[in-house]
């Protein structure tokens, strides 16, 4: 029970605690590139959610299989990138073949996932806080649901923006910008909210 | 130097294995596609603009490569790209006439009444919605540009005097600009067409006159004017009939608001070459505005005044003498 529990505190960490965009700073490319209609924005958190869980599993295996049996962590960066690319294009087959409709849907997003530095951040967050496989799952589901939060959120406010009067400099980037930081002090609310 | 080779190992190791799924991967999950999609695919203009009915040229190539969707489905290449595509598919393709969208108003600041000022959101949409629009006219342009925004070739633009209007030169008769004006202002018209009724009020006369000073006020002098039934009269509104018009331009002389719009600078007139002409006085009896004149097995002559370049009498002429020619002057 304690452990149901523990996975419990992960998840909810993961999600709003940390949440991968708005506390950690990672993956703003996309953040920023894919959320200007909810529609992608939400097909760009779904991607992002398989292929975070994949790693996940796949950078566990081989960090504590091949890397540290052979000492060599060092390589750790290097070796997880050619895992992430590695299953993006995988997966962009996989799903081509099988599901030309959610590959339409996806389009430019998935391959775009190869440079997300969310998916290395989460495969690294969990060998640093040296989770086991079934945490280590979790924490990247997790943390692919919170970038899917924040993105959806960001492309409904963005939306919004369009038909909104906004003063001329402010047009376009500038006023995401600020709607992002001010997403980002909202988030800092959950701060302290376990533990 | 063990260290060194057992990374060079583990990392290349693992560099190939992932590389040998991958394309085992590609072999396996090979999608199959129709190289006729890809041909058709590289002559679309590649705006993605959905006219056609298909998300993107992608999808469109693919629809006419299985035969679902029509080879001139494209609107915005037009003629040429469907003659490529029909060689491309082996089929024969009728030329079809070029389109271009203009928006029915000219009700500018100088000509229409407003009834309030307007200051929500910059959105016709949205303007339209409080009580049919600021502008006195409920049929008027209101220029907040959410034609402009629709269209994907930067072919429609507010002018200095706040009504949308379209450049035909960036035209491609897509459509989007037709769907996406809530006043239903936008019509696609033939290319050809050079007289158009830049008015869609159904309001009766008086209101017109009243909101805008060059509205359609329902006087059915065009109609009668019109020596070719090119004028229909509907809701105290003239609309001409495109496939009937002869851009003789003559509605729109007698308008007395200029709801009529006519480029007069591509008027014509009717040039009858004397080393032809037989006298069979066919293009006189044929001419509507008596701007023929000459006697039987004489040389006629077309009295520049009077004509207006409808072009009856060069389809009448036995012995084709008869060219209509752009105005000098």
């Amino acid at each position: 029970m304690e452990y149901v529990g523990k996975i419990f505190v992960i998840l909810i960490s993961s999600i709003l605690i940390n949440n991968f965009v708005m506390s950690r700073f990672l993956g703003i490319c996309p953040f920023l590139g894919v959320s200007k209609r909810v529609e992608t924005a939400v097909g760009m958190g779904a991607a992002v959610t398989f292929v975070m869980a994949m790693t996940s599993l796949i950078t566990y295996i081989i960090q504590y299989a091949i890397l540290e049996p052979l000492g060599l962590e060092y390589l750790q960066t290097i070796i997880f990138i050619l895992v992430i690319a590695s299953l993006v294009q995988f997966v962009e087959m996989v799903i081509q073949k099988t599901s030309p409709t959610l590959y339409q849907a996806l389009g430019v997003y998935l391959p775009l996932i190869t440079t997300n530095c969310a998916v290395l951040g989460v495969a690294i967050i969990n060998i640093d806080e040296k989770y086991d496989l079934i945490q280590a799952l979790f924490n990247g589901v997790g943390a692919a649901l919170g970038f899917t939060l924040a993105i959806v959120l960001f492309a409904g406010i963005r939306e919004r923006l369009e038909l909104s009067d906004i003063p001329k400099p402010l047009k376009g980037f500038p006023i995401a910008l600020i709607t992002a930081g001010l997403m980002s002090v909202a988030f800092l609310g959950f701060q302290g909210l376990i533990k | 130097m063990e260290k060194i080779l057992l990374s060079l190992l583990s990392l290349g190791g693992m560099g190939l294995l992932f590389g040998a799924v991958l394309a085992f991967a590609s072999k396996k999950f090979a999608v199959e596609k129709d190289p006729r999609a890809e041909a058709i695919r590289e002559v679309l203009p590649g705006a993605n603009c959905g006219a056609c009915g298909y998300p993107g040229c992608d999808g469109f190539a693919d629809a006419v490569a299985s035969g679902r969707a029509p080879v001139d489905g494209c609107t915005v290449g037009g003629s040429p790209v469907a003659l490529k595509i029909g060689s491309i598919m082996g089929v024969e393709v009728d030329q079809k006439e070029r389109v271009i969208a203009r928006v029915l108003c000219q009700g500018d600041c100088n000509n229409a009444v407003n009834k309030y000022e307007y200051r929500g959101i910059q959105d016709c949409v949205a303007a339209s919605m409080l009580a049919g629009g600021y502008k006195g006219c409920g049929y008027g342009c209101l220029g907040l540009g959410t034609c402009v925004r629709a269209c994907p070739f930067d072919a429609i633009h507010i002018e200095d005097g706040g009504i949308a209007v379209v450049d035909p030169d960036k035209c491609t008769g897509c459509g989007k600009c037709v769907e996406a004006c809530p006043k239903n202002l936008i019509e696609l018209i033939p290319e050809s067409s050079q007289v158009q009724v830049l008015c869609i009020s159904r309001d009766p006369g008086k209101q017109v006159r009243q909101n805008c000073k060059v509205g359609c006020i329902g006087c059915r002098l065009c109609v009668k004017a019109c020596q070719f039934e090119a004028i229909d009269f509907v809701d105290n509104l003239a609309r001409i009939r495109y496939d009937k018009c002869v851009n003789c331009m003559v509605c729109a002389e007698k308008c007395p608001t200029g709801a009529i719009y006519a480029d007069f600078a591509k008027r014509k007139v009717a040039i009858i070459a004397e080393d032809k002409c037989i006298g069979c006085t066919a293009c006189r009896k044929v001419c509507k505005f008596d701007a023929i004149e000459g006697e039987r097995k004489q040389k006629h002559r077309v009295l520049g005044d009077k004509c207006t370049g409808c072009g009856q009498c060069v389809e009448r002429c036995p012995v084709d003498a008869i060219t209509l020619n752009l105005r000098q002057n």
